[in-house]
């Protein structure tokens, strides 16, 4: 069933209003479509993190559906276990209904904390679909440094200062870690393109086994950007290719977006103050590093993707 | 009917678990518990139990597929030592405060560093608060007996934790002995079904486990908690009666041998029980008034029960299989005391044991006997028995 507007306004929003979400914040849109995407019943975990923190202050849930929160580093994990148990009940005759199962982690709880528990869960083939809600920081203890930091992008424990322009280090490509498990769906999308991620999501559920979606979700927080541009800085991400969308079903990569001319680096770095440093003249040589590095990330997945490597 | 075996106290652990045929277990390898997981695997593979077993990649996942899938609502078990649980630690207070009726069997082995996998009660004493319910066996037939009794406690509606059987590496988890177990459908009719009130596999009444609470529900929470600890003391012996009626063999908080006139009484958990009980017979036979007191039931802590039980006593040694670090001696010394302060005048006095598998011998008992008795016994620190000075 191809995903419509007009039936998509009838659906019961799974996450409700009232959640302590800041105004503007891109991960609980993400997570809505995520949810919204979803056709049979589903069962939630998260993982610790600001997208728990928000919907689940006792006595008040914003959630809709079955939803548990077990700690940081383990919503895989802690799946896993549902997911088993709903197996096993099912085997006995004692659950006749289809549920699907969604985690949801932020970068911290997935590319730093909680990777091994990600990586056992998928491995051991559990029937869920993992969803990382990509902010780039760990943003409920106050934005930290995370794995997924962008190189040269402020952060509380990565500050700019005399000696230092930020995060050292480029991030770690989650995306492809996750490749390298051979699960049978895996993609990157953004909530800007809401039909292309909601399309992802009804895809992976379809599948039966461990799916990942890594979504890119701005924290304007964190970020340092109006939080009325929360969707506008995601889609400068994947217009620069920083954050391309893309998808690897069964093995095959599939590209899902071109941007009609590649956008320099250095315009979505404009649009948020926690790279505002790299403005300086001083910094242009990072600026042309960084842009190198996503130029030859952009071309290898091209060349993965079966795309024309344009000039 | 019950069948008579020769089983390890590992064995008897898995023959347990096969009876009771958990809906979920997931679990990870460590010596000694590992061989208890590998007969349950035969089990599975044999296709005599319908159990989904998780083999996690660590520890700490295998106590969070745990909590998720008893929150589901499945019947859920697993098995640990040491540094196993040690890397559970965080998600096995979890479990408690959930409240969710986890039943984990721990084989007890020596914390690292050094790196030591013989017996000592480091481990499951590390989480002595972590809100769990512990049970210690001291043979292989307890270790059968309480792991049933476990199911039975952690998912009466009264109590609804998570219960901890534990039984001494090597020395119980891999020595052969006679166990008495019960006919399969015997064992399913004692702990009959588990129906949870709140499943989250229930999608038509979604619930949030897991909240965020703050400062105007936490406190009242950790309360009703500390409540269900207290009622589990009621639950616990009642489930002990019937299991007794069942087989003949009842369960209380703690075995009394030849306590009632004692003058020196010896208290203990686990294996060493036996040990000090062929020697308080010897010691008997010489006309001593000696007695030993094995605690089965360490959480919830069975105070008042004990006073009444050894406070006539006039002196008390407490045997610790684990220390306590803190300049004072053992972990279970402390709680006895507190137990008899102002009920008794008995000298309390604790020596630590037994470390790293290391032997407890009649020698060392005897020793302790006669330190009590020549009112050697008011030391305020810990004596480590059987240690090189
Ligand atoms: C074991 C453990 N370490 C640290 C924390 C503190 N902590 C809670 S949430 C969080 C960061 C979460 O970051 P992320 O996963 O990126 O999610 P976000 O808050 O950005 O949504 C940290 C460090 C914790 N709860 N548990
Ligand atoms: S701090 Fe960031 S991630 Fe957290 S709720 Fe606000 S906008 Fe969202």
């Amino acid at each position: 069933m191809a995903i419509n507007l007009k039936e998509l306004s009838k659906k019961p929003i799974p996450i409700s209003p009232g959640h302590r979400a800041c105004a503007g914040c891109g991960s609980i849109i993400t997570i809505k479509l995520v949810l919204m995407a979803a056709e049979d019943p589903i069962v939630c975990a998260c993982a610790t993190g600001c997208m728990e923190v928000v919907t689940t202050i006792y006595p008040y849930t914003a959630w809709r559906v079955p939803f548990m929160h077990n700690a940081f580093e383990n919503a895989a994990a802690t799946m896993s276990g549902i997911e088993s148990a709903y197996r096993s009940l099912k085997k006995q005759g004692r659950i006749g209904k289809n549920i699907k199962f969604i985690a949801f982690g932020g970068d911290g709880g997935t590319y730093d904390i909680g990777l091994q528990s990600l990586s056992g869960a998928m491995e051991r083939g559990h029937d869920m679909l993992y969803v990382c809600y990509d902010n780039e920081a760990y943003m409920n203890t106050g934005i930290q440094r995370s794995g997924s930091t962008p190189m040269c992008a402020a952060t509380s424990t990565s500050p700019v200062g005399k000696a230092a322009q930020g995060k050292k280090q480029y991030p770690k490509d989650l995306t492809r870690i996750m490749a390298a498990h051979r699960i049978p769906y895996i993609a990157q999308a953004s909530p800007h393109r809401w039909l292309d991620l909601m399309t992802k999501v009804q895809k992976a559920l379809r599948i039966e086994g461990p799916k990942f979606i890594n979504a890119l979700s701005s924290c304007h927080r964190g970020w340092r950007v109006p939080m009325s541009n929360s969707l506008e800085v995601c889609r400068m991400a994947v217009e620069t290719c920083y954050w391309p969308l893309f998808e690897i079903e069964n093995g095959v990569w599939k590209l899902n977006y071109r941007p009609k001319t590649k956008v320099p680096i250095i315009e979505w770095f404009k649009t948020q103050k926690r790279f505002q440093h790299l403005l300086k003249p001083e910094n242009a040589p990072a600026v042309a590093e960084i842009q190198a590095d996503v130029d030859r990330r952009w071309s290898e997945l091209l060349q993965l993707c079966g795309e024309k490597i344009a000039p | 009917m019950q069948r008579i075996a020769a089983l390890t106290g590992n064995e008897a652990a898995a023959e347990a678990m096969r009876q009771i045929e958990p809906d979920v277990v997931a679990a990870y390898p460590i010596t000694p518990q590992t061989e208890l997981m590998q007969k349950f695997a035969q089990f599975v593979a044999d296709g005599i139990v319908k159990t989904e077993v998780v083999l996690v990649e660590s520890e700490h996942s295998a106590m969070s597929a745990c909590v998720g899938a008893c929150a589901a609502g499945a019947r859920v078990m697993t098995a640990t030592s040491s540094q196993g649980l040690a890397l559970m630690w965080e998600i096995v207070y979890i479990a408690a405060s959930t409240r969710l009726p986890i039943v984990m069997t721990v084989v007890n082995r020596a914390l690292s560093a050094p790196i030591n996998i013989h017996c000592d009660h480091s481990d499951s004493m590390g989480c002595r608060d972590s809100g769990w319910i512990q049970l210690y066996s001291e043979n292989p037939q307890e270790v059968y007996d309480n792991v049933v009794q476990a199911v039975r406690i952690a998912e009466h509606p009264d109590v609804l934790l998570p219960v901890m059987p534990t039984l001494d590496g090597f020395i119980i988890s891999h020595t052969l002995e006679r166990v008495e177990t019960l006919a399969d459908d015997a064992v399913k009719k004692f702990i009959g079904e588990w129906r949870p009130a709140y499943p989250l596999l229930d999608v038509d009444h979604p619930i949030t486990f897991g909240a965020l609470d703050l400062q105007d529900y936490y406190f009242e929470h950790k309360k009703q908690q500390a409540e269900a600890m207290t009622r589990a003391k009621e639950v616990i012996l009642a489930i002990g009666k019937e299991y007794g009626k069942l087989t003949g063999r009842g369960y209380g908080f703690f075995d009394e041998y030849r306590t009632d006139d004692a003058e020196y009484i010896i208290l203990c958990l686990g294996s060493a029980a036996g040990t000090v009980k062929s020697v308080v017979d010897e010691l008997r036979n010489r006309g001593r008034k000696v007695g030993v007191l094995k605690l089965r039931v360490f959480r919830p802590f069975p105070d008042g029960e004990l006073a009444r039980a050894i406070g006539h006593a006039r002196a008390i040694a407490v045997l610790d299989r684990a220390e306590g670090f803190n300049a004072v001696g053992g972990p279970l010394a402390p709680e006895v005391k507190s137990a008899l302060y102002k009920k008794s005048d008995a000298d309390v006095c604790n020596y630590v044991y037994g470390l790293g598998g290391r032997d407890l011998s009649p020698v060392m008992i005897r020793s302790v006997f006669d330190d009590l008795a020549e009112g050697r016994a008011d030391a305020r620190q810990a004596i480590h028995l059987g240690v090189r000075e």
